[in-house]
């Protein structure tokens, strides 16, 4: 039988090596054009948002709350693995969400299309763009608790929250002392708190003390700040679903110092993005994305978490918003910036449009990883568990816009053909605009002022 | 000349390939398309390219330098294929480097004649715990039941044809009724079950991975054991240390349990080209009067217990990709007169 002799093989893996030098050597193609827009989490009126922040087994998880009913209706129960000491939990400051939301956001970056006529002035702009591109009033009489199993470990009102870590033993016990200690919980709360009671894990439990909410000022409630040591790397999502109506959207922002972040027990998948869309879409970029993010996870039935954004956070390129500032970082919740450690980031108002990445500093990375999932209970039957890859290849949500040269037909021999590029461009972004997003093929070319693409036959074009 | 369909059959299966390897090439081939295509696998197809080109240059160095001539590339094609399908990396030298490392275990890392780690197992362990910017997606194949049948059926076929299917239906079956387990004692939804049933990663690791019959004990009752053993680590590993990339961790911890079960059980070692023909001395009567089946030859780098009968170059390499003749065959046939 014939097979490859070894001279053969060595061979291939030459030829394999110079592939690979020829690809090394290829110089890193830095985004350029200009930010134009984002479409941040606002437009998902169901999101939750969680700030991940996770080092080894160390853990702090920042959850904001866009509670919109009645303070005193408000509650949170999330399983925790050990009793939270006081110190463990903080009150966040919103602005971080806003920030973070900013700075990930999926972006619009807009080109002009240079004059075709003018080669040497081409390159020259090319250049350029390369260059720039609850206190929980009463106390329970503990006999009571213990008949239904619960122990209260611990109480502590923390900013405008009383909470309580509990501990219990049977789940219909701790839903029945919820309802009792005035906690409005869903119904089939206690199928869905058992697999977490038999892990033995606790409960952190917070609501709302209205007194101390009165004395912030706020309208609206901070997000809860707590950190732990654990070996689990997961977000508790199933508990949230009990009162879900329809599909739930859940952003998560997870801060790790090494590489991008993933879902383990479910596909996650990088949102199809770095395509070119019609320039009309610069006016309803929001209605596209959340058109594209709806079509998207309804092909993949709910069942996939999006990767919407991964870099470094030193910079961005082009940048929807500018870095977190160290103060900003520590603020959602990263534990590994030392304080005499040269800054993380440029502090904001400050950065260029394109942060460049820090050299020779002794700062430790921040990466953040935005995943973006839209689910039900049927599609999301485990809780998520999450690992830190080694993966630092930035991947970002961003759409491009280009504007033709508006300059004449005639002005050259170049400009015919130019134009004849243009016209074949702005159907291929129209298409894509109709694949991404499940709109109609013929109102987007409507909207663009085409006409469908006449057919041509391969003869025509022989004696054109 | 009469025709009958049973001759009809014959005839067909005669014409189908009697290694298992071709058919396994053929369907993780079709599965690594299927990734890269539908499941928007993070892979790189320069990467694929260098695994493949340092993968079999590998196989063909160790050949040529322990002068093992025509033994072919089939196991080396199957081993790269594994690699490009489980190991991600940003870089391109990676892959490269751990279809290396995974070739050269096979011919390095040797007791009693057979090679010890499976070589994708060994070569995505190495990548993940040595050479930075790598890394394995479990979730990648998603928890889809239509390609979880695809899996099982194209699995199967293979196990089938290998002669190994015991090992994948007792690992699945261990699998699973762990899981369903702690669903009961957690009182968890029966949801999880299926959804854990439906993970491409499971089946692709059951069928194609911990099958590979030149890695697991040579007797049924120990590869059983085996089977239930990594299971049981894999449930461990993921449900009480909470790590992720349960399957592949667990079977590179068990692996060393492998040359122990066969030296306890001895028993007949495997062959890719097929069962004895009729008539040849069954080596289980040979294997159970306690003589090894196995053979050393000298100059192989492991300890060469039993090699008396060592009369090629080469006698017993059942774990290499033979498609010469073996003479293994005959030898404890030999020793048994």
């Amino acid at each position: 039988m014939p097979y490859p002799t070894i001279r053969a093989a060595w061979l291939f893996v030459a030829v394999a090596f110079l592939l690979f030098i020829a690809f090394a050597s290829a110089p890193a193609s830095a985004f350029c054009g200009f930010y134009v827009g984002k479409a941040d989490a606002k437009l998902f009126n169901e999101a939750s948002q969680v700030i991940l922040v996770r080092d080894a087994n160390r853990t702090v998880i920042s959850m904001r709350n866009d509670f919109q009913g009645d303070l005193s209706e408000f509650a949170l129960v999330v399983p925790v693995p050990a009793v939270l000491q006081k110190s463990q939990i903080h009150i966040g400051d919103p602005k971080t969400f806003e920030r973070i939301d900013a700075y990930s956001a999926p972006r619009l970056a807009e080109y002009f299309d240079p004059n075709p006529c003018d080669v040497s002035r081409r390159e020259r702009q090319m250049g350029a763009m390369n260059a720039a591109p609850a206190s929980i009033a009463k106390e329970l009489d503990s006999k009571k608790d213990k008949a239904l199993g619960v122990t209260v470990e611990a109480r502590y009102t923390v900013g405008e929250y009383d909470i309580a870590i509990l501990s219990a033993t049977e789940s219909n016990g701790l839903e029945k002392w919820l309802r009792l200690e005035g906690y409005r919980i869903p119904s089939g709360a206690s199928k869905a708190l058992r697999p977490y009671i038999r892990q033995n894990l606790k409960f952190f439990v917070a609501r709302v003390n209205l007194a101390e909410q009165a004395k912030t000022g706020f309208t609206y409630l901070r997000p809860l700040q707590f950190a732990f040591e654990s070996e689990r790397f997961m977000l508790p999502v199933r508990l949230g679903m009990l009162n879900a109506k329809g599909p739930q959207d859940l952003v998560v922002y997870a801060l790790t110092r090494n590489g991008r972040v993933e879902t383990t027990n479910y596909r996650t998948v990088k949102l199809p993005a770095n395509v070119e869309l019609p320039t009309y879409t610069r006016a309803e970029f929001g209605k596209f994305y959340k058109a594209l993010f709806e079509t998207q996870s309804k092909r993949e039935d709910y069942r996939v978490v999006w990767t919407e954004y991964f870099w470094d956070m030193a910079w961005c390129d082009p940048c929807a918003a500018d870095p977190l500032s160290p103060e900003e970082l520590k603020g959602a919740g990263v534990f590994w910036l030392g304080g005499d450690e040269p800054a993380i980031g440029v502090a904001p108002g400050t950065a260029p449009p394109i942060a460049s990445p820090r050299t020779g500093s002794g700062a430790q990375p921040v990466m953040l990883t935005r995943l973006h999932l839209r689910y039900t209970p049927e599609t999301l039957p485990e809780d998520l568990m999450f690992q830190e890859t080694q993966d630092r290849q930035n991947f970002q949500a961003r759409y491009v816009l280009r504007h033709a040269w508006k300059g004449d037909a005639g002005a050259c021999d170049a400009a015919p053909r130019y134009f004849d590029e243009v016209a074949k461009r702005r159907e291929r972004e129209a298409q894509t605009l109709a694949n991404l997003t499940g709109w109609d093929l013929n109102q987007i070319r409507a909207q663009m002022n085409i006409a469908a693409a006449p057919k041509t036959m391969w003869w025509e074009r022989l004696w054109k | 000349m009469t025709f009958s369909p049973r001759s009809a059959m014959s005839a067909a299966r005669e014409l189908l390939p009697k290694d298992a390897r071709v058919f396994q090439i053929l369907f993780l081939a079709l599965l690594l398309t299927t990734g890269v295509l539908l499941r928007d696998f993070s892979l790189h197809p320069l990467q694929v390219a260098l695994a493949f080109a340092a993968g079999l240059a590998t196989q063909a160095f160790w050949l040529k330098r322990l002068g093992l001539g025509q033994r072919g590339f089939l196991s080396a094609i199957v081993t790269c294929c594994g690699l490009s399908l489980l190991l991600r990396s940003d870089t391109l030298w990676a892959h490269p480097l751990a279809a290396t490392l995974a070739m050269s275990s096979k011919f390095v890392l040797r007791i009693h004649g057979k090679h010890l780690y499976n070589p994708a197992n060994l070569g995505v362990i190495a990548a993940i715990t040595l050479l930075p910017g790598t890394w394995v997606s479990p979730g990648q194949w998603g928890n889809d039941l239509a390609l979880a049948v695809w899996l099982l059926m194209l699995g199967t076929i293979v196990t089938t044809r290998a002669r190994r299917l015991d090992i994948s239906w007792v690992f699945l079956g261990a699998f699973l009724g762990l899981v369903a387990l702690r669903i009961v004692l957690l009182g968890q939804s029966w949801a999880i079950w299926w959804h854990q049933l439906g993970n491409g990663a499971l089946l692709l690791f059951t069928f194609f991975m911990i099958s590979d019959p030149m890695t697991i004990p040579n007797r049924r009752g120990p590869r059983i054991a085996y089977a239930l053993i990594v299971a049981a680590a894999a449930i461990g590993w993921q449900y009480l240390l909470f790590r992720p990339n349960a399957l592949i961790w667990a079977l590179f911890l068990a692996t060393p349990l492998v040359p122990l079960l066969d030296r306890l059980f001895a028993g007949e070692g495997f062959s890719w080209r097929g069962p004895e023909p009729a008539g040849s001395i069954p080596l289980r009567a040979c294997a159970t009067s306690g003589i090894p089946s196995t053979a050393v030859a000298e100059g192989w780098p492991a300890p060469a217990r039993s090699a008396t009968t060592a009369s090629s170059s080469f006698p017993a390499l059942p774990s290499l990709t033979s498609d010469a003749p073996s003479s293994r065959r005959a030898q404890p046939a030999a020793r048994c007169r």
